[in-house]
């Protein structure tokens, strides 16, 4: 682990209006990301987790508090800004793939590499997800978990800091999800991006440096795993 | 059907409000037009019938030189005819006040004191004239108010070549003057000429017609043989100088009505099916979207128990509930526009007053189409989800299939990004509704051009009829026919500079089966103002010998070059000839049929005759050479090109011009019904893949330029589709249009295109904006978190 912090999380609130009820669904969340880490956020539903990605990822802006990346602060940003530190920094990952249905995996994954600054080629970034075999298929001739890769591969062609996902074996059953997982721990060792990993899964827990717990929109508490295990070794 | 399932469908038309409004007014634009359209002319037709009805419009004329009151009797006592009245009709030159040049008047006589038995007259103001009093006259109301003229006004006129001072005692119309056009002239001229009603006894003194006539005016009864009484009145007028017998279908103003009142109905079938398509084409591309996006909700409510059928119905009473919307503003603004249109058509016509009617059927048939259309058009979407398995339909629809497309199959992937691929495919995977969109755009662009052309085709036909074919400045007319000497009197005018003769004469032209009554016109062979073009237009010079037909007589007769056709004379010696079609030339206005004049003389059994002539008159020398005409007694009236073009563009201003405006106003209604509902179809079908693209880092900029990008290849294929739309549809009326009186030629400028393709970019950007807006607002998270 690295002692250099990407993130700096700082009293972090997040209230939603729902109707006529405010929500509160982060309250005043203190928290360090580093670069390179492998972080996996735990907790039950409406406990904060995607709120606080959909802000450090540039999605959304805090009702209160301070968040900076790299020393810059975000929570001023304007969308167009937003819209460039999304381009540059972040890859995204979601339950549910989110592919282009016109394009085929690999013109899915050039659709980013051509708006990045400096990007791998989308061959190299299907490769490292194993899809080397399927690029020119589109995303209806692709089971789940090669869909969920193809979104990993998009979300890291850039390549990215920081690589955001939210349940991404969520939709997947037991062998894929395993697939998947070792996708994005080959990514965080190869490329070195902070890697963040939203699940309900306690199991995905080991194969992380840091466990973030989650719990009525704060931290409840923070375990650090001296080892971390092959996504081959986790039981969930 | 439940309550629930009620009040679901009142939100989803709520919440759909933009894209309904934009359906239910393409729809009402069409039942708008078919409502308006007909109830102009079943109010015409009813305002006219009952016009002819209280004001006992005669029907068949006869005009005479002159024959006694005994006549009279002889031709009440031809089986069918009911009612005879005899009148003394004569032009007059007159003087008005502020107007330089010399008007025509034409006198009809009246009983002093009394309206006639037939063709009354309406009397808008003042009093009939009464007995002894010679000088007092009616006039028709088109001359007063051209000329400023009330009662009181005194007008000074040279009757039979004596000048007398006439008072308007009143002003009047009548149903044979509807429409009033003086001998010679190709357009009305209010100003110039005008009909006026004087006492009996003053006409036959001033004509010298003591006891007698030369205008006969014959009632008939209902279901009477008007052919075999026509044929009757002629063999007793001909030892009279009879001109010929005809019905009220040739009376020139009769004749004008019906011609606008066809071109109209041609028009109310047209217009309305082209809206009525769109709209249930849009109809039904946003009920299938909205049975994609509710097919969970469909599931569900089939899991509950409600069947197939409860469900489509839900779907067919929106459809006809949008249909409802559609027709209620339809026929709203249907009749509000139908009764402001009659109104501008009485004033036109000058009809006493209007019968504003609109039968029952008219409201069924359109509450009919567009119900029967809404339904139609839910018909698949209705089909779809009867089909629909409720565990089926609460799965997710599985993602689209794609495939390589053209472009790439050609080899050209190369040229693309994957934005442009994305736009390409999804163009291909959709084809059917590409295809539709742009064909519903091609469509506004075709109205347009369609409508607009007509400007094009009449300036085309002013330039044609005013430059090329007559050239004269003024045309002179004689009050009868005359010798060679009279045209070099009139050539001899003051200002004269140049002048052409010419004579007409009244026939009778028979080929087969077919007959024809006009004038034939005979003329220099090479005469340099008063020119006939041939089919393309370019001058050509009458054969010495031989019948020169207009293209539009010759095809209503089925004759042509070298054809013989018979020709009777319907003056003097009544001479009976078989001639042959030598030629055929372009001719928009009128029915004409030309020949040499001194081939016309030799048939008429005449030495050199002449009964008018054309002339361009030295501008600095107009007022002495209008004084002179003023006190020249042989001529009658004077047709003036200039006026004439004026009143043609004046026309042009108040009818078309109107026209053309609403007309834009529905191409660009189309243009916006099909670019927003398609454009909100796509945004909502590719919400997530945009807001995917968000997330990646695209801009607004980036996104918007898919969605729009694909708009704009749609718009850009259905421009050049709708030019051809357009040029069908201006041909279609171009034929619709084709009627004696009148025909128009399929001129279309280019700028009209122009124009045409610049209305539909302008409103696929309105739409286009309206839709950038709600990507704008696009929810981010909310989208990517939906399931697929």
């Amino acid at each position: 682990m690295t002692a250099d912090a990407a993130f700096h999380l700082e009293d972090l609130s997040k209230v939603y209006q729902m109707g006529d009820v405010d929500v509160h669904a982060l309250r005043g969340v203190n928290l360090d990301l580093y670069e390179g880490e492998f972080v996996v956020l735990l907790g039950p539903s409406g406990s904060g987790k995607s709120t606080l990605v959909n802000i450090i990822g540039g999605l959304d802006h805090p009702t209160r508090g301070h968040v900076t990346f790299r020393g810059e602060p975000l929570e001023a940003s304007d969308e167009s800004a937003l819209t460039q530190y999304r381009r540059i920094h972040v890859g995204f990952v979601f339950q549910f793939y989110n592919l282009i249905p016109s394009l085929t995996a690999l013109e899915n994954v050039a659709l980013v590499t051509e708006i990045s600054r400096d990007p791998m080629s989308p061959e190299e970034a299907l490769e490292l997800v194993g899809l080397g075999d399927r690029m020119h298929h589109f995303p209806a001739q692709l089971s789940g978990g090669e869909q969920q890769r193809v979104a990993i591969a998009r979300a890291v062609a850039k390549p990215p800091d920081v690589l955001l996902c939210d349940e991404p074996t969520g939709a997947l059953d037991i062998k894929t999800g395993m697939v998947v997982l070792d996708a994005l721990k080959r990514v965080n060792e190869s490329l070195g991006a902070l890697t963040v990993v939203i699940t309900h899964n306690a199991g995905i827990a080991a194969m992380a440096d840091r466990v973030i717990y989650f719990a009525d929109g704060n931290i409840s508490r923070i375990e650090t795993n001296d080892h971390r295990a092959d996504p081959s070794e986790l039981t969930w | 059907m439940s309550r629930q399932l009620n009040n679901k469908l009142w939100r989803d038309l709520g919440g759909m409000k933009v894209q309904v409004l934009a359906i239910a007014l393409v729809m009402a634009a069409g039942i708008a037009t078919f409502v308006m359209s007909f109830g102009v002319v079943q109010s015409l037709e009813e305002t006219r019938r009952n016009y002819y009805d209280d004001y006992r419009f005669g029907e068949v004329f006869v005009g005479v030189k002159r024959a006694p009151e005994t006549l009279a009797s002889q031709i009440e006592a031809i089986p069918g005819v009911t009612r005879v009245m005899t009148r003394v009709v004569l032009g007059a030159t007159l003087s008005i006040d502020g107007l330089e040049e010399p008007a025509t008047g034409l006198l009809v006589s009246i009983p002093e004191g009394e309206q006639p038995a037939l063709n009354a007259i309406h009397l808008r103001s003042g009093r009939l004239v009464e007995p002894y009093r010679e000088n007092e006259v009616i006039i028709a109301d088109s001359f007063a108010d051209a000329n400023g003229l009330t009662e009181g006004d005194t007008i000074r006129a040279i009757i039979s070549g004596r000048e007398r001072v006439l008072e308007v005692v009143g002003i009047g119309l009548s149903p044979e003057f509807i429409y009033s056009m003086a001998p010679g002239a190709v357009m009305p001229d209010n100003a110039r000429f005008g009909a006026m009603w004087m006492g009996r006894k003053a006409l036959e003194a001033a004509h010298d017609l003591d006891g007698a006539f030369n205008d006969v005016v014959i009632e008939v009864a209902m279901g009477a043989n008007v052919e075999e009484i026509i044929r009757q009145v002629d063999q007793l007028t001909r030892p009279f100088g009879g001109l010929g017998a005809y019905s009220r279908e040739d009376h020139v103003s009769d004749m004008f009505i019906r011609n606008e009142l066809d071109q109209l109905k041609a028009m109310a079938f047209v217009i309305p099916i082209i809206f009525l398509a769109i709209a249930g084409f849009i109809l039904h591309i946003v009920l299938s979207r909205l049975v994609q996006l509710e097919r969970e909700q469909i599931g569900i409510l089939k899991a509950l128990g409600f069947t197939g059928q409860e469900i489509g119905l839900y779907y067919i009473k929106l459809a006809t509930l949008i249909g409802a919307i559609g027709l209620v503003i339809g026929v709203t603004i249907g009749l509000w526009f139908g009764q402001w249109m009659a109104e501008l058509y009485v004033e036109f016509f000058r009809f006493p007053s209007l019968t504003f009617t609109l039968s029952t059927s008219i409201f069924a048939i359109a509450t009919l189409i567009s119900m029967g259309g809404s339904v139609l058009a839910a018909g698949r979407t209705v089909r779809q989800v009867a089909a629909l398995p409720a565990a089926e339909a609460m799965r997710a629809e599985p993602p689209l299939k794609f495939k390589p497309v053209l472009i790439e199959r050609l080899g050209l992937t190369k040229l693309l990004s994957p934005a442009g691929l994305m736009i390409f495919r999804q163009l291909e995977r959709r084809s059917r509704r590409s295809i539709g969109t742009s064909i519903g755009i091609a469509a506004a662009v075709g109205v347009f051009v369609g409508a607009a052309f007509s400007l094009d085709s009449l300036d085309f036909i002013l330039d044609i009829q005013f430059n090329q074919s007559d050239r004269e400045d003024i045309g002179l007319s004689l009050v009868e026919t005359s010798d060679q000497q009279a045209f070099l009197d009139l050539a001899a005018l003051p200002g004269v500079m140049q002048a052409e003769p010419y004579r007409s004469v009244p026939v009778k032209l028979t080929f087969r089966h077919r007959t024809k009554r006009l004038s034939i016109l005979g003329l220099q062979p090479s005469g340099d103002l008063h020119r006939t073009l041939d089919i393309g237009l370019q001058p050509v010079s009458i054969p010495a010998d031989g019948l020169v037909l207009s293209e539009k007589l010759a095809r209503d007769m089925n004759v042509g070059p070298g054809d013989l056709m018979t020709l009777e004379a319907m003056e003097g010696r009544r001479p009976t000839r078989q001639l042959h079609v030598s030629g055929v030339v372009q001719q928009y206005l009128g029915l004409g049929a030309f020949m040499d004049l001194t081939a016309l003389n030799r048939l008429m059994q005449e030495g050199p005759a002449v009964n008018g002539a054309w002339v361009t008159v030295d501008d600095t020398n107009l007022t002495h050479f209008y004084d002179h005409v003023r006190e020249t007694p042989g001529i009658i009236g004077l047709s003036i090109r200039k006026a004439a073009m004026d009143s043609f563009k004046k026309l042009l201003a108040e009818n078309i011009v109107q026209m053309t405006l609403a007309n834009i106003g529905f191409a660009t209604l189309i243009a916006f019904g099909v670019v927003y509902n398609s454009a909100r179809i796509s945004l909502s079908e590719r919400a997530r893949e945009l807001a995917s693209m968000r997330v990646l880092g695209f801009s607004h900029r980036e996104i918007s330029a898919i969605l729009l990008g694909e708009l704009s290849i749609l718009i850009f294929l259905a421009i050049p589709i709708g030019y051809l739309f357009g040029y069908g549809l201006a041909a279609s009326i171009v034929v619709s249009m084709d009627t004696e009186l009148f025909r128009i030629p399929l001129v279309i400028d280019r700028e009209t295109y122009g124009w045409g393709g610049l209305v539909v970019v302008v409103a696929g950007a309105l739409s286009g904006l309206a839709v950038r807006r709600r990507l704008d607002r696009l929810d981010l998270v909310a989208v990517l978190k939906e399931r697929e």
